[in-house]
C-alpha cells in the first residue's frame, strides 16, 4: 500500500510540477525535431512525437488530465450512487421500485448517443466528459450499493436503531453507509481504471480531449500510429498508465481494510 | 488395540495454539464425549482426525486410526477413510447438504465413491436407510432437495449420509444445537438407536446431551484436556475445577430454586394480538393468532415454543417492528399503535430489545461508546458529549465493563462482553419494559449465568418488567417468574413457573419440559420423546393444533380448537386438561 500511494503521489507530483520547469512548452511544434528519441540532452526524457512536441511535457499533461477526469468521475459516481442505492434500498417498496426502474431505463440509453447528444446541446466542454464518465459510472454503483443496503436494512442493528428511534437519515449515514465500505471502495478502485478507459476512448472517437490538449488515451491512440517508427512514443504513456491503473488498484485492497473497523486489533 | 489414538495433537495458527498436547483413545464400539466451551478447541481436534484443518494449521502429533497413521494432507488416503471408515456429522445440515442435488443422489454419491454397491442396488440401499432413519415415505423422500426438508429431516438425512457405509466411528459436531429441543431429543435418540457397533465421538457444549448417552468425557479446555474419565464417575465427583464450573453453571430444569410469581400491576396489557405474513403465492400465514397476554411491573414472563410458535413475531408486533393485524397493545393506559417510528418517544423510550446473536445487533463499525451513547443522543439530543460519555461509563460500568471498552469495536468483544454491551445499550433509558429475544441462547455456561444475574439485578434495583423469549426450558425456570407456552401461534398455557415445572397442564408443556435434557447421569428419565414436527403454518391441523402430535388426542380433539380457559389459577387451552393425569414433573 505505501509503496502505491508513493508511487502515485510522485506521478502526480511530477505532473503538476515537471511542465513549468522544463525549457519546453506542451503545444509548440518543432519541425526540426520530429520524432526524436528519448534522450537526456535538451530535457526531451520522452523525446519528440511527428510534430516535433516536447513528449515528456505532454505527457505529464496527459497524466494530469487523466487523473482529473478518473477522480472526479468516480466522485461523481460514488457520491449519486451511494446516496442513491441506499436510500432506494433502505426505504424499499414503491419507492425503491420507482428509482429502480429510472436506473434501468437510463441503462437503456445508449451510451455514445448520450455523448454525442451533450456535446452537441452544450460546446465541446471539458466538463462535459465528467458527466457523461460519471452518469454512467453511478448506474452500476446504485444497483451494487441497493442490493448490499437491501440485506444490511435486515441486520439487528440497523432493527436496534430504528427501535430506539434514530432518523431514517440518520440510519442511511450512520448504520449503512460505513457498513458500504469495503464494497463502494472496491468498486471505486475499479471505477477510476474504467472512467480512464472510457476517457482515451472518447479521445480517440474526437469527443473527448481536443488538441492541442492531450490524456494519456489519447498520447497512446498518438503513438500506436506511430509505433513502427518511434516505440517510444507507444511505450511510454502506455506504461505509464498501466503503472497508474495498477497502483489504484493495489490502493484499493488497501483502503478496503483500512476502513473496516474489524481490521482494528 | 484400540480404534482411535490420538497421542499428544498440536494445533496452532501462527502462535496461537489451539490444541495442546492433547492425548486420548477411542475404542470400538465406544461412545465418547468431547465436552467444553466454545473455542476449547474440540472442534479443531474433530476436524484434525479428519484432515480437514485449513491449510494455515500446524498440527504435529500423531492420529493413528485402525492401526494406521492419518496424515494431514495424503488426500487420496484420507479419502478412503472418510465417509467409509469414519462418518461425520455436521451442526448445521443446510450447510453440509448441497443445495443443488436431491438427497438421494447424495447419498447414493458415498455408495459409488467407495464402491459399496451401484446401479439399482445402490438406490435400494439409499431408500432403506432414509427409512431407517425416520424419513416418511423414502422413495419419495430420494428426490427432494434439502430445503423441502425441515431442519430436524436435514439432520436426519445427514445422519443417513453419515453411516450408509458403515463406518467404524461417527463424528458429531454439535449435531443438535441448531434444533428445537423435542427434536433434539429425537435426533439423539435416533443417534443412539442406529450407530449399533459404530464408535461415537459426540462434540458439545452442552453437558445435558452427554450425561444419559455416553460413556465416556473428554472435558475441554484451552485446548487441553483437562479431565477425562468415566460419565457417571465424572458427574458425580468431578476432580478438575473447571469441570466443577461447568456442571455448576449447567442450567438445571429438576431442581434449582424457582422464583416466585408476584402479583404487581400490569404494566403491558396484549389484547387479542394476531400476525400475518403473506408468503410469496399470496397466501396468509397466520403467524400469531389471537393472543391475550398481561407483564406485570416488575416480572419476568418467558414466552416459550419451538422455532414457528410464532413468539419472535408477536414481540416484534409489540414493538412495532412489523404490523399487527389486529388486536392492541396497552401500555401505561395508553394504546401502542403503528410502526415503531410513528411512536411517541416516551413509548420508544420504555419498551427496549436485546437480540440473540449480539455479534449482528452491534454496528461493526462503531465503538462501543458510540452504540450504547446513540440512544441518549436520539432522546436528549441537547445533551453535552461529556455528559453522555458520563452517562455510557455509568450504564457500562452497572453491566459489568470499565472504562477501556468505550473505545472498542465489536468484533473485539467476546460473546458475553458484546451481550453486555447490547443491555446496556437497551438499558441506557431506562425503559420500563426489557424484551429479551432469545438472549442468552448464543452463550456459553458461565457467561449465560453472569447475563442472567445481570439482568436479575437491575430487575431488583429499578423495577424492570422482562419478556424473556426463550426456548431452554431450564434457563426459564430459574429466572422466570410465569410462562406463557406458545404453540404454532397459538397460546397454549399460561401459568407460574412454579405450577408449569411441577404440574403442566398441557400435554404439549409437559413434552418440552421432559425434551429438556438434564447434565445428570443418575436424573435419566424414562419418557418416550415427542413425536413428529411442528406442523407449517400454511397448512394448520384441524380443531387443537398440537392433536398431530399429542398422545391424549381423541375425536373432540380433531375437530374443535380448545379456547384457552381458567383452570387453578393457570390458564389452559386444551379440551382434555380435567381428565388426562400429566403426573408431577418433579
Amino acid at each position: 500500500m505505501r509503496w502505491s500511494a508513493a508511487i502515485l503521489l510522485f506521478v502526480l507530483l511530477l505532473a503538476i510540477v515537471a511542465p513549468w520547469l522544463s525549457p519546453h512548452d506542451f503545444q509548440n511544434t518543432n519541425f526540426n525535431a520530429i520524432l526524436q528519441s528519448p534522450g537526456l540532452s535538451d530535457g526531451r526524457f520522452f523525446g519528440t512525437d511527428e510534430f516535433g512536441r516536447d513528449l515528456f511535457v505532454r505527457t505529464m499533461l496527459g497524466i494530469r488530465i487523466t487523473l482529473l477526469v478518473a477522480v472526479v468521475a468516480s466522485l461523481v459516481s460514488l457520491v449519486i450512487g451511494v446516496t442513491y442505492g441506499a436510500v432506494a434500498g433502505y426505504i424499499g417498496g414503491r419507492v425503491d421500485a420507482v428509482m429502480m426502474r429510472l436506473v434501468d431505463t437510463l441503462y437503456a440509453l445508449p451510451f455514445i448517443f448520450f455523448v454525442i447528444l451533450l456535446m452537441v446541446a452544450f460546446e465541446r466542454n471539458f466538463f462535459l466528459i465528467f458527466v457523461a464518465i460519471g452518469a454512467i459510472n453511478w448506474l452500476d454503483m446504485a444497483r451494487i450499493v441497493r442490493g448490499q443496503t437491501l440485506s444490511l436494512r435486515e441486520r439487528e442493528f440497523v432493527e436496534a436503531a430504528r427501535l430506539t428511534g434514530v432518523s431514517t437519515v440518520r440510519i442511511i449515514f450512520r448504520h449503512i453507509a460505513p457498513n458500504l465500505l469495503g464494497i463502494v471502495v472496491v468498486y471505486v478502485t475499479l471505477s477510476v481504471p474504467q472512467a480512464i478507459l472510457v476517457e482515451s476512448f472518447l479521445s480517440f472517437l474526437g469527443l473527448g480531449v481536443q488538441e492541442p490538449q492531450t490524456s494519456l488515451g489519447a498520447l497512446v491512440n498518438a503513438g500506436v500510429k506511430q509505433m513502427e517508427g518511434a516505440s517510444w512514443m507507444l511505450l511510454i504513456p502506455a506504461a505509464l498508465l498501466a503503472l497508474i491503473l495498477m497502483c489504484f488498484n493495489f490502493l484499493g485492497d488497501a483502503l478496503r481494510d483500512f476502513f473496516d473497523a474489524r481490521h482494528v486489533r | 488395540m484400540s480404534l482411535l489414538e490420538v497421542n499428544d495433537l498440536r494445533i496452532r495458527y501462527g502462535d496461537n495454539a489451539v490444541v495442546d498436547a492433547v492425548s486420548f483413545e477411542v475404542n470400538r464400539g465406544e461412545s465418547v464425549g468431547l465436552v467444553g466451551e466454545s473455542g476449547s478447541g474440540k472442534s479443531q481436534t474433530a476436524m484434525a482426525l479428519l484432515g480437514l484443518l485449513p491449510r494455515s494449521a500446524r498440527r504435529t502429533g500423531g492420529i493413528r486410526f485402525d492401526g494406521t497413521e492419518i496424515i494431514a494432507n495424503d488426500e487420496r488416503a484420507l479419502d478412503r477413510i472418510r465417509g467409509r471408515r469414519i462418518g461425520m456429522v455436521f451442526q448445521d445440515p443446510m450447510q453440509a447438504l448441497n443445495p443443488y442435488l436431491r438427497i438421494g443422489k447424495q447419498l447414493r454419491e458415498i455408495l459409488l465413491q467407495h464402491r459399496i454397491a451401484d446401479g439399482a442396488a445402490a438406490d435400494a440401499q439409499v431408500v432403506a436407510m432414509l427409512g431407517r432413519v425416520g424419513l416418511p415415505d423414502p422413495e419419495r423422500q430420494f428426490d427432494v432437495f434439502p430445503h423441502q426438508l425441515s431442519g430436524g429431516m436435514r439432520q436426519r438425512v445427514m445422519i443417513a449420509a453419515a453411516l450408509i457405509a458403515e463406518p467404524d466411528l461417527l463424528i458429531a459436531d454439535e449435531p443438535t444445537t441448531a434444533l428445537d429441543v423435542t427434536v433434539q431429543a429425537q435426533i439423539l435418540d435416533l443417534l443412539e438407536e442406529l450407530r449399533d457397533d459404530t464408535a461415537l465421538l459426540l462434540i458439545t457444549h452442552d453437558l445435558g446431551i452427554v450425561a444419559g448417552r455416553c460413556e465416556r468425557l473428554l472435558v475441554f479446555e484451552k485446548g487441553k484436556i483437562v479431565e477425562s474419565g468415566a460419565t457417571a464417575s465424572l458427574f458425580t465427583a468431578p476432580r478438575n475445577e473447571h469441570t466443577k464450573r461447568l456442571l455448576a453453571d449447567a442450567p438445571r430444569i429438576d431442581r434449582g430454586d424457582i422464583p416466585p410469581a408476584g402479583c404487581g400491576k400490569t404494566v403491558l396489557g396484549i389484547e387479542s394480538a394476531s400476525v400475518s405474513y403473506s408468503d410469496n403465492g399470496g397466501d396468509e400465514l397466520q403467524a400469531v393468532r389471537d393472543v391475550s397476554l398481561s407483564l406485570r411491573e416488575a416480572e419476568t414472563l418467558a414466552i416459550v415454543g419451538e422455532s414457528g410458535s410464532g413468539k419472535s413475531s408477536l414481540v416484534r408486533s409489540i414493538l412495532g417492528l412489523i404490523p399487527m393485524r389486529s388486536g392492541r397493545v396497552v401500555y401505561a393506559g395508553a394504546p401502542l399503535e403503528g410502526p415503531v417510528q410513528k411512536r411517541a418517544a416516551a413509548q420508544r423510550r420504555d419498551l427496549q430489545l436485546v437480540f440473540q446473536d449480539p455479534a449482528s445487533a452491534l454496528n461493526p463499525q462503531m465503538r462501543i461508546e458510540d452504540v450504547v451513547g446513540e440512544p441518549l443522543s436520539v432522546h436528549a439530543p441537547g445533551s453535552s458529549s461529556d455528559s453522555r460519555r458520563q452517562a455510557v461509563l455509568a450504564i457500562l460500568e452497572k453491566v459489568g465493563l470499565n472504562k477501556d471498552y468505550l473505545r472498542r469495536y465489536p468484533h473485539q468483544l467476546s460473546g458475553g462482553q458484546a451481550q453486555r454491551v447490547a443491555i446496556a445499550r437497551a438499558l441506557i433509558l431506562e425503559p420500563k419494559i426489557l424484551i429479551c429475544d432469545e438472549a442468552v441462547a448464543a452463550l456459553d455456561g458461565a457467561a449465560r449465568r453472569k447475563i442472567l444475574e445481570l439482568l436479575k439485578a437491575v430487575q431488583d434495583e429499578s423495577g424492570l418488567s422482562i419478556i424473556f423469549i426463550s426456548h431452554d426450558l431450564s434457563v426459564v425456570r430459574s429466572s422466570c417468574h410465569r410462562v406463557a407456552v406458545m404453540y404454532l401461534g397459538l397460546l397454549i398455557e399460561v401459568a407460574n413457573t412454579e405450577a408449569l415445572f411441577s404440574a403442566p397442564r398441557h400435554p404439549y408443556s409437559r413434552a418440552l419440559i421432559d425434551a429438556s435434557p438434564i447434565p445428570d447421569p443418575l436424573a435419566a428419565r424414562a419418557t418416550a420423546p415427542l413425536k413428529g414436527e411442528v406442523p407449517s403454518l400454511r397448512s394448520p391441523p384441524s380443531g387443537c393444533v398440537f392433536h398431530p402430535r399429542c398422545a391424549f388426542a381423541e375425536e373432540q380433539c380433531r375437530e374443535t380448537r380448545p379456547q384457552l380457559r381458567n383452570l387453578e389459577g393457570a390458564r389452559v387451552a386444551c379440551h382434555r386438561a380435567e381428565g388426562i393425569d400429566l403426573g408431577l414433573c418433579y
